[in-house]
């Protein structure tokens, strides 16, 4: 998409792609405390990571952030929303009844904990979704 | 004064509706209607939803617009101009004028933005607002009721995002292998 053109867009885009995944995982983190959760931090986060594609160049955006790891990325974020709910039936509660696992003390501390957990995953799979549904966009035949 | 706020926001949206439905060239149209989900953003932080603004500029501002401008790479650029009979246009102005007055009289009925005694705050809401600390410890209410209260309905939207995405590989990654 891009060879390198345009001084202006790779400083400026080097300066902010750290701070945009830095906002995306603290969106990610702080998802029970205030506005935000799972499903804005993983696009955040996906935002910041096709910035770095646009202006780097795809090549260069798949070395570090290869296709086929980002179909695992989205498996696992499913995946660990599912085990959460199945966690909770495994320590006898119903399913997605984060107060009973026992994580905590205090079933509202473990709920919290719980609900921290399944944002996590939603953050993964949407961010890993966004950038696999972009890298086949952009992809030109070889 | 914030009346005056909401009617220019308000004003800017709908102008950047109508140059990003009216230009034939799709990039400015999609950059139009980033634009346009932002000034929504706006909207939505101005009604104190803030989360459901935060939403609207990560996705509607912010990816869509980049996988609407890939895939018209894809594609072509540029709208096809076509032939326009006149009695298609009085049937859409039509349309548009009925669905208005239906909006406009429906809009009578809905309660006052805050009124407490409003239908929607006097059903769950309030039992929500009282008890989800204590429940659930989470500060925002709204996490609380998407990952607690609505788990189900949340599991089913990441597996919508998790097959949306299964589908897209499905599609494209087996032409382009």
């Amino acid at each position: 998409m891009s060879d390198g053109r345009g001084i202006i867009l790779r400083t400026n885009a080097r300066f902010m792609v750290p701070f945009i995944l830095l906002w995306g995982l603290y969106v990610l983190t702080h998802g029970t405390s205030g506005p935000g959760g799972g499903f804005q931090a993983g696009v955040v986060l996906a935002a910041g990571i096709i910035l770095y594609a646009v202006v780097f160049g795809l090549e260069e955006s798949k070395r570090i952030f290869p296709i086929k790891v980002m179909l695992i990325i989205a498996s696992i974020g499913v995946s660990i929303y599912a085990w959460v709910g199945i966690f909770s039936i495994i320590f006898g509660g119903k399913f997605l009844e984060y107060g009973k696992i026992p994580i905590s003390h205090y079933p509202a501390e473990s709920s919290k904990l719980g609900i921290e957990m399944v944002e996590i995953g939603i953050g993964l799979t949407v961010m890993a979704i966004m950038l696999s549904i972009f890298y086949d966009f952009v992809h030109r035949g070889d | 004064m914030i009346l005056a706020v909401d009617i220019l926001l308000l004003g800017v949206a709908i102008l950047l509706a109508v140059k990003a439905i009216h230009t034939k060239d799709l990039v400015e149209s999609t950059v139009l209607f980033a634009g346009y989900s932002f000034v929504l953003a706006v909207i939505w932080f101005e009604l104190n939803s803030v989360d459901v603004s935060f939403t609207e500029a990560a996705v509607g501002a912010g990816v869509s617009t980049i996988l609407l401008v890939a895939v018209i790479a894809l594609s072509l650029r540029y709208e096809e101009e076509e032939e326009r009979s006149m009695v298609r246009n009085y049937l859409a102005a039509i349309a548009c004028i009925t669905f208005f007055i239906v909006l406009a009289l429906g809009v009578q009925d809905l309660p006052i933005i805050g009124d407490p005694n409003a239908p929607h705050h006097q059903h769950v809401v309030p039992r929500y607002i009282e008890n989800t600390y204590e429940e659930t410890g989470v500060v925002n209410i709204v996490t609380a009721i998407l990952a607690n209260y609505r788990g189900y309905d949340t599991l089913g939207e990441v597996t919508v995002i998790f097959t949306a995405g299964i589908s897209v590989i499905l599609l494209l990654r087996r032409v382009w292998q």
